[in-house]
């Protein structure tokens, strides 16, 4: 077992840990804590993986944005130390019937087709993302590009909107 | 002489009178309707006239008989090649006979309502209605098409509808208008039936062609509807006799007269133009037309006699005991209506033996004149005293002495007293029954006593008997007064027409006699019932009423009208309200809306079951959406 | 790193997402909800990620995707908190189970 290995498998229990963590423990904000190791365990596997740029978004934008928010929001909406509310009995029970089901029907379908990887070296650099991120041509991704650009901006209006306090005058 | 230049015209002025005054009556024309009215009938009654004149005296006969002239024929509606509903005009002495009663009458009675309807506030509609009665009935008279005949029959019965419950604010009105529309349709799906069993076997519903083709022996139509029969009685007996229910119930013969009586809630001079003189004797006209069939079934003529006949003796007894007059004068057509009919059921076909056909047709012709007499001039009454009642009568001679001559002529007339019209007409119809069958003569010779004791009983007891205060206003205007001079006039003088001259069963014609030893019988009949009357109601006395006590159930019986009423009301009301009514409401209520209200309910229960699912939590939706999708993922990857 | 079989890694991301949506269901609380979907997304970019560079590494596409589902994460969250916001105010909770006014 090489330490590669070795290091995945670490890799693979933290996030795994971590997350399940994350969705059972009843404390809010340990929970939002779990979430960002769990996150953090992610982008160790990209790195694991040497795609390095996708590990700095996911740093970047899930542990320092999205985080973030999660945490000013329980700060916004949660009594500290207020135990969360279980779930029904019955709910647990076929939650995790389905979870647990789908999840082998799932696995079997990847171990039935093993994925031999093609054995060819992946190579990647940040000049060929950006060609062709903004490439109009055949393997362009001008067009999505653009198209989430319009996404991220009706975000930004509608959680203006939403989270707007109706006027008083109004009511 | 073409007849087709301006006959058309005869029908159709009162159409033009019916949609102008129907469209334009309520603004334009509301305060000259009357005279427009009554000056379009007044020209068709002219046309009328003219053309009988042509068709009599100037044109004459050809070959010793007159001829039937189809002036208008066009074909409407095409089943197959040899039946086709026509609509077209035929001339023969039969139909110019009733295009001159029909439209006379119907001038008289427009311009009597000019009078009489005055100050109405439907006063245009009311001319509307008559121009339509006018043209449905005219149209019906000249049809060359036994189809056609029924739709103008269906036509009058809409007008006559309209015209009883004319007064629609009154309840009883109302009820009498729904009961004639409804005892009507009811025989006139008898007359239907005929008509579709004589349309099929004869393969045309053509008059002229059917007669031919039924009435030869050795015709194969004839054949093959004699010989096929239905419960025993064969096919042309079943079509002649059908037809003769629908040609009943328009005509008040027994038991389908229980509507004419209670058609008197309409207002007088429609009673007058329709349930005296037009409408009530389409089914003796009916007869007639078709006579030559009825001929040659000795069955169905027989119905027609024995109907006829007792429908006479029955209404004229019901007529003595009323006290409303105008339901004695609706009794007494129904009376006088029943002589035609057995008239034209004693007759027989050709020459002197068709004297029954002719005595009947005249009896029609004089009829439609000294009843709708009578009719104007009990209009003319109840417009003075503002009732219908005899009771409230008495003395009236002095107030209205017109009205009172004109009323006494025609109460002549119909007792049959020389040398009033009715006079005549009824000696040949008693004349025809003496000679074919003499238990109808007797049953005729009973009825023409009870006639003319409770036509003096009417007399008496309006124009003598006890003084009554009136707050007299005139006898009405002028407008009501030449209706009744006029018509006074010609029940004294149609009687010396030589009807039977113009008018016979092979359109030849003959020399009617007058048998003056045989007249003495049914005259002094008539003079003996004048005598009674004059004995019992002449002065206010108790006479009549110790004689109806004497008679006790019989009396009693004759002023219930038999009870054919209450008989119906049994077998309507009892018999096919709980027999039929009953169960078929039943089914309705708890099998076919137990059915719909199953469905309904299930629908909702199911709908209750299930609306669970729709919690409202997030979650379970989720849940329950995950599932599916594993479970469609299993379907497709392992099971497809 | 030939040595790691492309299916546990798959591992990894399958139950990552396993668990996602495990505390979809069970979680009442609106935050939380938002976490699991977070991880949902994540287990989705790991198997991009895998994929591009196992089966196809002459190309790009994968990473592409994993960029834009990150960068509609960050959207979809500010949309959610503010959604979140909105219903605090008006129910003083963001328990789902207390938001059920949309049933039958």
């Amino acid at each position: 077992m090489t330490a590669s290995q070795i290091i995945f498998y670490l890799i693979s229990a933290f996030i795994l840990g971590s997350g399940l963590l994350a969705m059972t423990t009843r404390k809010i904000f340990r929970s939002a804590i779990w979430l960002l190791f769990s996150l953090i365990g992610v982008a160790a596997l990209y790195f694991w993986l040497e795609v390095e740029f996708i590990a700095a978004v996911q740093i970047v934008v899930y542990v320092g944005g999205i985080v973030v928010l999660i945490i000013f929001s329980i700060f916004l909406t949660q009594q500290s130390g207020v135990l969360m509310a279980k779930a029904p009995r019955m709910r647990v029970i076929f939650s995790t019937l389905s979870v647990v089901f789908g999840f082998a029907l799932t696995y079997l379908l990847i171990y039935k087709n093993s994925f031999p990887g093609s054995g060819r070296p992946f190579e990647w650099s940040m000049q060929k993302i950006g060609t062709q991120m903004l490439n109009t041509g055949p393997q362009g991704y001008a067009l999505p590009f653009e198209v989430v650009s319009m996404l991220l901006l009706a975000a930004m209006i509608g959680c203006i909107v939403i989270a707007l306090k109706s006027k008083p005058e109004q009511k | 002489m073409n007849y087709a230049s301006y006959i058309a015209l005869i029908p159709l002025l009162p159409l033009v009178s019916f949609l102008v005054l129907g469209i334009g009556g309520r603004g334009r024309f509301k305060q000259s309707a009357g005279w427009i009215a009554t000056f379009l009938l007044a020209v068709s009654a002219g046309l009328a006239l003219f053309t009988a004149y042509q068709y009599f005296l100037v044109e004459g006969k050809i070959d010793g008989v007159y001829p039937t002239l189809t002036v208008l024929q066009h074909d409407w509606l095409r089943f197959s090649p040899s039946v086709s509903i026509n609509i077209g005009m035929v001339i023969d002495p039969l139909s110019v006979m009733m295009l001159v009663v029909v439209t006379m009458v119907s001038f008289m009675v427009h311009l009597f309502s000019l009078g009489y309807m005055r100050g109405e506030e439907r006063f245009s509609t009311y001319y509307a209605f008559l121009g339509l009665f006018t043209f449905s009935m005219l149209g019906l008279v000249v049809s060359s098409n036994i189809f056609q005949i029924y739709i103008f029959w269906e036509l009058v019965g809409v007008s006559s509808y309209l015209l009883i419950g004319f007064y629609y604010q009154k309840p009883s009105a109302v009820a009498a208008a729904k009961k004639a529309f409804i005892v009507t349709r009811f025989a006139d799906l008898g007359f239907l039936v005929g008509i579709l069993i004589l349309g099929f076997n004869g393969n045309t519903l053509d008059f002229n062609t059917l007669i031919q083709r039924l009435t030869d022996p050795q015709s194969p139509y004839l054949i093959g509807m004699t010989t096929s029969s239905f419960l025993g009685i064969s096919m042309i007996s079943w079509a002649l006799v059908l037809v003769f229910v629908g040609g009943a119930g328009k005509s008040a013969m027994f038991p389908l007269h229980i509507w004419l009586p209670d058609a008197m809630e309409g207002p007088t001079p429609v009673s007058a133009l329709i349930h005296a003189a037009t409408m009530v004797v389409a089914g003796v006209f009916l007869v007639a037309r078709m006579f030559p069939l009825f001929y040659v079934n000795h069955l169905s003529l027989q119905v027609v006699t024995w109907v006829g006949a007792a429908s006479a003796l029955f209404a004229a007894l019901i007529a003595c005991t009323q006290t409303d007059i105008k339901r004695v004068l609706a009794y007494s057509t129904m009376s006088q209506i029943g002589y035609m009919m057995f008239a034209l059921g004693v007759s027989g076909y050709g020459g002197e033996a068709g004297l029954g056909y002719t005595g009947s047709l005249f009896h029609l012709f004089t009829h439609a004149f000294f009843k709708s007499l009578l009719f104007l001039g009990a209009g003319a009454i109840i417009h003075m005293v503002h009732s219908n009642e005899m009771k409230d009568m008495g003395g009236l001679r002095k107030y209205m002495p017109i009205t009172h001559i004109t009323f006494l002529v025609a109460c002549l007339a119909i007792a049959g007293v020389p040398p009033f019209a009715g006079f005549f007409s009824k000696e040949e119809i008693l004349l025809a029954a003496y000679e074919h069958n003499p238990a109808v003569y007797y049953l005729g010779l009973i009825t023409s006593g009870i006639t003319a004791f409770y036509m003096f009983r009417l007399y008496f007891n309006i124009f003598w008997n006890k003084p009554t205060e009136v707050h007299a206003h005139g006898e009405g205007t002028l407008s009501m007064k030449i209706p009744l001079i006029v018509l006074a006039l010609a029940t004294i003088s149609v009687g010396f027409l030589p009807f039977s001259q113009y008018l016979s069963s092979d359109n030849r014609g003959f020399e009617s006699h007058l048998h003056l030893g045989f007249s003495v019988a049914p005259v002094l009949i008539g003079l003996a019932g004048i005598g009674l009357a004059f004995l019992f109601y002449f002065k206010q006395n108790d006479r009549a009423a110790k004689v109806s006590g004497s008679l006790g159930a019989l009396y009693k019986a004759a002023y219930h009208k038999f009870y054919i009423d209450e008989i119906y009301l049994f077998v309507t009301k009892k018999i096919l309200f709980n027999l039929v009514g009953r169960p078929a409401a039943w089914i309705d209520r708890n099998i076919i809306d137990g059915l719909m209200n199953g469905i309904a309910v299930t629908t909702a229960e199911l709908s209750n079951a299930i609306k669970g699912i729709q919690s409202g939590r997030v979650q379970q939706y989720a849940l329950y959406f995950f599932g599916g999708v594993l479970a469609l993922a299993v379907l497709f990857i392992f099971f497809w | 790193m030939n040595e790691i079989p492309v299916s546990h890694i798959l591992f990894v991301s399958t139950a990552l997402f396993f668990i996602g949506t495990y505390g979809l269901f069970t979680r009442r609380n609106m935050i939380t909800m938002l976490m699991a979907v977070e991880l949902i997304l994540n287990s989705v970019n790991i198997n991009f990620v895998v994929f591009n560079k196992y089966l196809y590494p002459e190309q790009l596409d994968g990473l592409f995707f994993t960029i834009i589902i990150i960068t509609i994460a960050a959207a979809e969250a500010a949309v959610a908190i503010a959604i979140i916001i909105n219903l605090y105010r008006s129910h003083k909770s963001i328990d789902v189970e207390e938001a059920t006014e949309m049933k039958y």
